[in-house]
């Protein structure tokens, strides 16, 4: 699903990542852990092609992609339903499947809320709630169940877990229990790679 | 009493205090000829506006310069366009656009005269004046736009036109408003200027400059009003095309 071969990249003389390889699968899911600063998201936003690394090369078969990022990213001028219904069609027809989404992450009073009017915990369900409305082939996560009290936070991992369990995932997280929750194999970060 | 309407009787105190002084001046005058009262002048615009040439006469002027504006705003909105897409674009198009800001009017004007006939004259100064404004704020709003969410629209592969309506747009758009606002007053004051130095017929640059012309004071302040009343409507009525102010944080 996903090709990570020998990537390589500087932040001015601070070398981040250093000949990192990684292959995900369909339905396998990989948990990046280390300390922060040291390259989890970096990586995460190389498999995505958001950033583009000095060396190495990055392969991905065709399929939808997601990605839950440390901020919620939605859209200040659009509601939370609207936001999620921004992955589906756009269009009427698929408002009431983003409103479905947004009950099973317990937002169900929040479709018509605008982002402004959310707490930055909601802001980031809704920001799930598209992740997962998206159906994708390759999930990104980064730490993004911060920001929720413990019980939600078992909640929402729940769902994921069982909504991703044919999905090739990344999770960029400084947490074991979260990692566990999502079914990942654990990867460390060791001089520029994750072993 | 709601917030409403303590601020239309806000407005109308300070329209009314205008007005006072505007009629304590004209009385301390005492000469029609130096400076007309608001009754006068309200008396006159009503005699022109009840023949029908007087509308004949906006219609043209608003035709002109409205066209000018029009042109203006789809080319700075493409010109803009154009310059945040290519850098070399931008760097020949930015001193372009600050020369044509800070050259006087009346230049272009007198320019133009020659290269022009005079109805294309007014059209022509109403777009100069219009369309760097314009350029420099939708430039603004597209260099605005948040990375974070074009990533996201990346990450998510949205259509090109998704992607045009729901992100480029709102976010361009409060950039637009201002534009508009800012830009329209100078493109209608900076065409009429154009009409009364080319005095094409049918036009309310030649009835100001014939009043000039006649000592016509009232005539003058009349077909000022009507050129004050007429900005503000098109002021509105654009506006309104752009859509109205969101109360979030943006607009769509």
């Amino acid at each position: 699903m996903l090709e990570l071969n020998e990537i390589s990249l500087r932040f001015g003389d601070k070398r981040v990542l250093d000949g990192c390889t990684l292959h995900l699968q369909k339905g396998e899911h990989i948990a990046l852990m280390g300390p922060s600063g040291c390259g989890k998201t970096t990586l995460l936003r190389i498999a995505l092609s958001l950033q583009v690394p000095d060396s190495g090369t990055v392969q991905r078969k065709a399929g939808g992609l997601a990605a839950v990022f440390q901020e919620p990213r939605l859209l200040p001028w659009r509601t939370a339903a609207e936001n999620v219904n921004l992955v589906l069609s756009d269009r009427e027809e698929t408002l009431p499947e983003a409103r479905a989404w947004l009950k099973r992450l317990e937002l169900d009073d929040a479709g018509d809320l605008y982002p402004a009017e959310l707490s930055g915990g909601m802001q980031q369900r809704v920001s799930i709630a598209r992740a997962l409305a998206a159906s994708p082939a390759l999930l990104a996560l980064d730490e993004p169940f911060k920001a929720m009290d413990s019980a939600l936070r078992e909640r929402v991992m729940g769902l994921t877990a069982e909504r991703v369990k044919d999905t090739a995932l990344l999770l960029a997280t400084h947490s074991e229990e979260e990692a566990e929750a999502l079914g990942c194999r654990v990867l460390r970060y060791q001089d520029g790679k994750f072993v | 009493m709601s917030p409403r309407v303590q601020g239309l009787f806000r407005t109308l105190a300070v329209l009314l205090f205008w007005l006072l002084v505007w009629t304590s001046a004209a009385a301390l005058a005492g000469q029609e000829l130096l400076l007309p009262s608001p009754a006068q002048t309200a008396r006159k615009l009503l005699e022109l506006a009840s023949g029908a040439e007087f509308w004949l006469t906006v219609g043209r002027s608003v035709l002109r310069v409205l066209t000018g504006i029009l042109a203006a705003v789809t080319g700075g909105v493409l010109l803009a366009l154009l310059t945040h897409r290519s850098p070399l674009c931008m760097a020949l198009l930015s001193p372009l656009m600050t020369l044509v800001k800070s050259t006087p009017v009346a230049s272009f004007i007198i320019l133009a005269l020659v290269w022009l006939g005079r109805n294309t004259v007014p059209v022509f100064i109403a777009a100069l004046m219009v369309l760097p404004v314009v350029w420099a704020n939708v430039s603004a709003g597209l260099r605005g736009i948040d990375p974070g969410l074009l990533e996201l629209a990346r990450v998510y592969e949205l259509p090109r036109l998704r992607v045009l309506r729901r992100i480029t747009w709102p976010s361009v758009r409060p950039h637009l408003r201002a534009a508009l606002r800012s830009a329209l007053g100078l493109g209608w004051k900076a065409g009429i200027a154009a009409e009364v130095l080319t005095v094409p017929a049918l036009s309310i640059g030649k009835r100001i400059y014939e009043a000039k012309l006649y000592l016509e004071t009232t005539e003058l302040f009349a077909w000022t009003a009507a050129v004050v009343l007429v900005s503000l409507a098109i002021e509105k009525l654009l506006l309104r095309l752009v859509g109205k102010e969101s109360t979030h944080a943006g607009t769509e």
